[in-house]
């Protein structure tokens, strides 16, 4: 087969979503969407305690109600479940306990939204209260109810790492500094509310779950968990989702009540959340404490550094072991640093349950770690860009802690944005209330390790290619809104340069898409986009086959110009895609082929425990830098503007590249500025858009984004992950831009006006005014 | 609750529905006519996901009683297409990448066509003006204004 000769690329291209006209017309079906009629209505009784122990949870007086076709307790289902094969504490609907204020009691199924709004007003339940938490203090404190019985202190777990001599590398140091972090709980607020439709069959025993979630793969095998089935009997379909951002990486309580329901109540039942609910469903960032100590030469070279971290996880396990050990592998990684200890916390509290979210692990730690690096290098009058210049990785290479760097283009990123921003020209030099602040992060691209590990390759693709042409792309990769189908089709397309318009994307459906362990650790593109490249070279080959024989050539003579193929050099032999498929389907008929992707074992990290969170094929680098201005009156911040370098890799779609990066980024905005959950007494205080403040239009600056281009040698020509790196920098870059306005370090997020005005107050009265 | 007979435009044509005093338009709209474009996202008015036009102005139908759009004409995402083609507007959220994963697109392009209904040359701080009512979790809003832009000008930026 010769190589390819010039054409129009697939990748690189600006390619408007594969799926976006649906999006833009209003036909998208999302799963509140999907077909009503014969549904019942699905709702959900929720605890009114944080912490209590159940006596009863009296149902009589509701399924007395005309309409109520059944309701469920814990009674329904004693299988526990959880992400984490090692952490499945969590029952579908409280058993014995509840951990916290709204968590699901009981759930009914009636025949309209008013019955079951009566049937749910008629629901009680008796308890002995237990003293609840929403502060990790008081949870750890001595004599502390516990909440789980094996979890004494409610320690949900802890983790220590030691890399390199620390003692020695803060005896290097010329400059040692510490500080406090105390970074709020935030959630991602997805704009489609939570819901889920689940049909039971109950002639054949099976059940059919349509859901919002962003692992179909995981939410099957819970399901056929909890509802003690064989998988074979479990139907898992993904519609429309809008948006995830890590809270649907798991399976969701509601999703497992759904199906329950609609197994006891013997046919279908639509559940759809209220926002309140959704707020309740969480599974968000933690709040963090963040304790730092970086040791560093006066020349800015850092020779040691000491994290202690705290993360109040909520009620039950979720994701929390992996958030745990991610703030570690992640905290040094970015830069080359000698000697790195560890100490990671996980605590349970009377609050909803944290889990993945965007940046996953990583966020509220460098937001630390770039705000002291930042103070360390003003102090010792070095500039911010140069501090980090002096601490570059040298790639190729492995870090201290077992991650394998094989593209790093952080240089570049640092250029950029120095050069964007026009820092050199503009540092303090800005007028009064205004202000410049960088910061850098970074992030994996997919987890080399999967979460339930079965030996599996990481990733498969199918392709069906049949009679009329059209190749089908079947992938149980989900797309959320990230844009993952359209970076497969773009795959598919290059290697086989055929008409975009030949492709078809299924994502997903279990009975037809092949498993793929989902939508987290920034995986797709380039896991599943290694799978595509495969499968779609293996359908070339056949195809080139095909051709050669139909030319009366040899195999290696055809060249494979998309839509015609031909001999190369040769005159007048050539033949359309089409006769090329008619040649190919002789004897054989639809012609599927298969790709797949296994991340190999020397990638998946070192040998010590919790070394298996953090390794990945490859890693993703960015610097961004922000300009605020600082309300001295008000306390407000205002960012003007941003300007964000990105090293993907390379951009398969530079067009959803600038779309992830700037989502990123501006999520990481709402993080720094105004967004915090709240509990008071263990009641949600913000579960709903006013109170939880999500940026608007009008508060959102400009994001210029730089696509750096280091091609990974590993990842799919040369990408990697552009959905989740850039978000962690821009919380320390306003910082940074806070401190370079005002002369106040924000250590604690979000900046709200009250805590800038209290930080300035105190500076000016400390008399070290700038 | 009783009934009562209502005539609503719903994107163009007139409708004979008998409709009960408390439904929601949203609810109409999505229950009654099967038209799902338009989105539910927080329960109360905070979010923008709902909007669609009510008489030209765009109107949050989740907080807007059916009953009072008895005899007035809606229009919602479902009407944006001429004869199966975008609108200038869909077309500049497609190609400029204003939606991502769509949840909020219907809302957003509803509030932009009110917009340039009243200010066909809007600037940029029209555009904000016009949808700060309109939550969107995924853009950062940076490719919401290009799409805007981009069906102002009729061109691509």
């Amino acid at each position: 087969m010769k190589h390819t000769p010039k054409r129009a690329r697939m990748v690189g291209r600006r390619a408007p979503l594969i799926d976006g006209i649906e999006k833009v017309t209003g036909k998208a079906k999302y799963t509140a969407d999907l077909d009503p009629v014969g549904a019942l209505v699905g709702r959900i009784y929720r605890s009114p305690f944080s912490h209590a122990e159940i006596i009863s949870v009296n149902i009589d007086e509701a399924l007395k109600l005309p309409g109520v076709v059944s309701i469920i307790t814990g009674d329904e289902c004693d299988i526990p479940f959880g992400i984490l094969p090692i952490a499945q504490n969590e029952f579908p609907l409280s058993r014995g306990k509840v951990r916290y204020r709204g968590e699901p009691v009981a759930a009914i199924a009636a025949i309209d939204e008013k019955t079951a709004e009566r049937a749910l007003s008629l629901i009680t339940m008796d308890v002995r209260e237990l003293e609840s938490y929403d502060h990790p203090e008081k949870a750890l404190a001595e004599n502390a109810a516990q909440l789980f019985d094996d979890r004494p202190g409610n320690l949900e777990r802890e983790v220590h790492h030691e890399f390199g001599d620390v003692e020695n590398g803060f005896k290097q140091a010329e400059l040692i500094q510490e500080a406090h972090f105390d970074c709020a709980e935030v959630t991602h607020v997805h704009m489609e509310p939570h819901a889920a439709l689940a049909e039971y069959d109950v002639e054949r025993d099976r059940i059919t779950l349509q859901s919002v979630t962003q692992v179909p793969f995981y939410v099957h095998l819970r399901i056929a968990q909890c509802l003690n089935i064989d998988t074979s009997k479990v139907h898992v379909i993904k519609p429309f989702i809008g948006g995830g951002f890590g809270a649907r990486t798991e399976t969701l309580n509601f999703e497992i009540i759904a199906c329950l329901l609609a197994r006891t109540a013997g046919g279908k039942v639509r559940m759809k959340l209220s926002r309140e609910e959704t707020f309740l469903t969480h599974r968000g960032r933690p709040h963090t404490l963040v304790d730092l100590k970086i040791g560093m030469k006066k020349d800015g070279r850092i020779t040691a550094c000491q994290c202690r971290v705290q993360q109040t996880g909520g009620a039950y396990a979720g994701y929390g072991i992996v958030t745990i050990l991610y703030a570690g592998s992640l905290l040094n990684a970015i830069y080359d640093i000698p000697a790195v200890k560890y100490d990671g916390y996980r605590v349970y509290t009377n609050t909803p349950a944290c889990g993945a979210m965007r940046g996953h692990g990583t966020v509220d730690v460098r937001h630390a770690f770039e705000s002291l690096l930042d103070q360390m290098a003003h102090q010792l009058g070095l500039d911010a860009f140069d501090v980090r210049r002096k601490n570059l990785l040298n790639a190729p290479m492995e870090t201290i802690n077992g991650l394998k760097v094989t593209s790093y283009g952080l240089p570049e990123c640092l250029d950029w944005a120095e050069q964007a921003s026009k820092w050199k020209t503009r540092k303090g030099k800005l007028p009064h209330g205004k202000g410049l602040g960088m910061a850098c992060s970074h992030y994996v691209s997919g987890a080399a390790k999967p979460v339930h590990w079965t030996g599996e390759p990481h990733a498969v693709i199918n392709l069906k290619l049949d009679f009329d042409g059209g190749i089908t792309i079947l992938t149980g990769a989900a797309d959320i809104g990230q844009g993952s189908s359209t970076i497969l089709a773009q795959v598919v397309g290059e290697v086989l340069g055929v008409d975009f318009s030949r492709l078809t994307v299924i994502a997903n459906d279990s009975r037809i898409t092949p498993k793929d362990n989902g939508s987290y650790s920034s995986r797709v593109t380039f896991m599943v986009g290694n799978a595509a490249l495969q499968a779609a070279e293996n359908l070339k080959t056949i195809l080139v086959e095909a051709a050669a024989k139909r030319l009366d050539a040899n195999f290696e003579d055809i060249e494979c110009l998309g839509e015609f193929y031909r001999v190369a050099g040769g005159q007048g032999s050539v033949i359309s895609f089409n006769d090329v498929v008619t040649e190919a389907l002789v004897d054989t008929g639809t012609i599927t082929t298969k790709g797949t992707f296994t991340v190999p074992r020397k990638f998946q990290g070192g040998k010590y425990r919790g070394a298996g969170v953090g390794p990945s094929m490859a890693y993703s680098y960015s610097t961004v830098a922000a300009e605020v201005s600082v309300d001295d009156i008000t306390g407000q911040v205002m960012v003007d503007h941003v300007w964000a370098a990105h090293d993907c890799g390379y951009a398969l779609n530079p067009l959803s590249v600038e779309g992830q990066v700037q989502g990123a980024v501006w999520m990481g905005l709402g993080q720094a500025l105004s967004e915090e959950t709240q509990y008071i007494n263990g009641l949600p205080f913000a579960a709903n858009m006013l109170d939880y403040r999500v940026p608007t239009i009008n508060c959102s600056p400009p994001i210029d984004v730089k696509i750096v281009e280091s091609i990974d040698p590993n990842g799919p020509f040369g990408a990697k992950e552009a959905s989740e790196g850039a978000l962690a920098a821009i919380i320390p870059a306003i910082a940074n831009a806070i401190f370079d306005a005002t002369g106040v370090r924000m250590k604690n997020t979000p900046f709200t006006p009250d805590r800038i005005l209290m930080a300035m107050d105190k500076l000016k009265k400390s008399g070290d005014c700038r | 609750m009783a009934k009562t007979i209502m005539h609503i435009q719903v994107n163009g044509e007139i409708r004979e529905d008998a409709v009960q005093g408390n439904l929601l338009l949203i609810d109409y709209l999505r229950e009654t006519c099967g038209l799902t474009g338009t989105k539910m996202g927080c329960d109360g008015g905070e979010c923008g996901a709902c909007t669609v036009l009510v008489n030209g102005i765009p109107r949050l139908s989740c907080l807007t009683l059916t009953a009072t759009v008895d005899g007035l004409n809606i229009e919602t995402i479902e009407g944006a297409q001429t004869k199966g083609r975008l609108s200038k507007l869909q077309q500049g959220f497609h190609e400029q990448l204003g939606s991502q994963c769509g949840y909020c697109t219907p809302g957003m392009i509803m509030a932009a066509d009110g917009l340039l209904r009243q200010n066909p040359c809007p600037s940029d701080d029209d555009i904000k003006q016009a949808l700060g009512g309109n939550i969107c979790r995924c853009t950062g809003y940076v490719k919401i204004i290009e799409a805007v832009r981009f069906a102002v000008s009729g061109n691509a930026l």
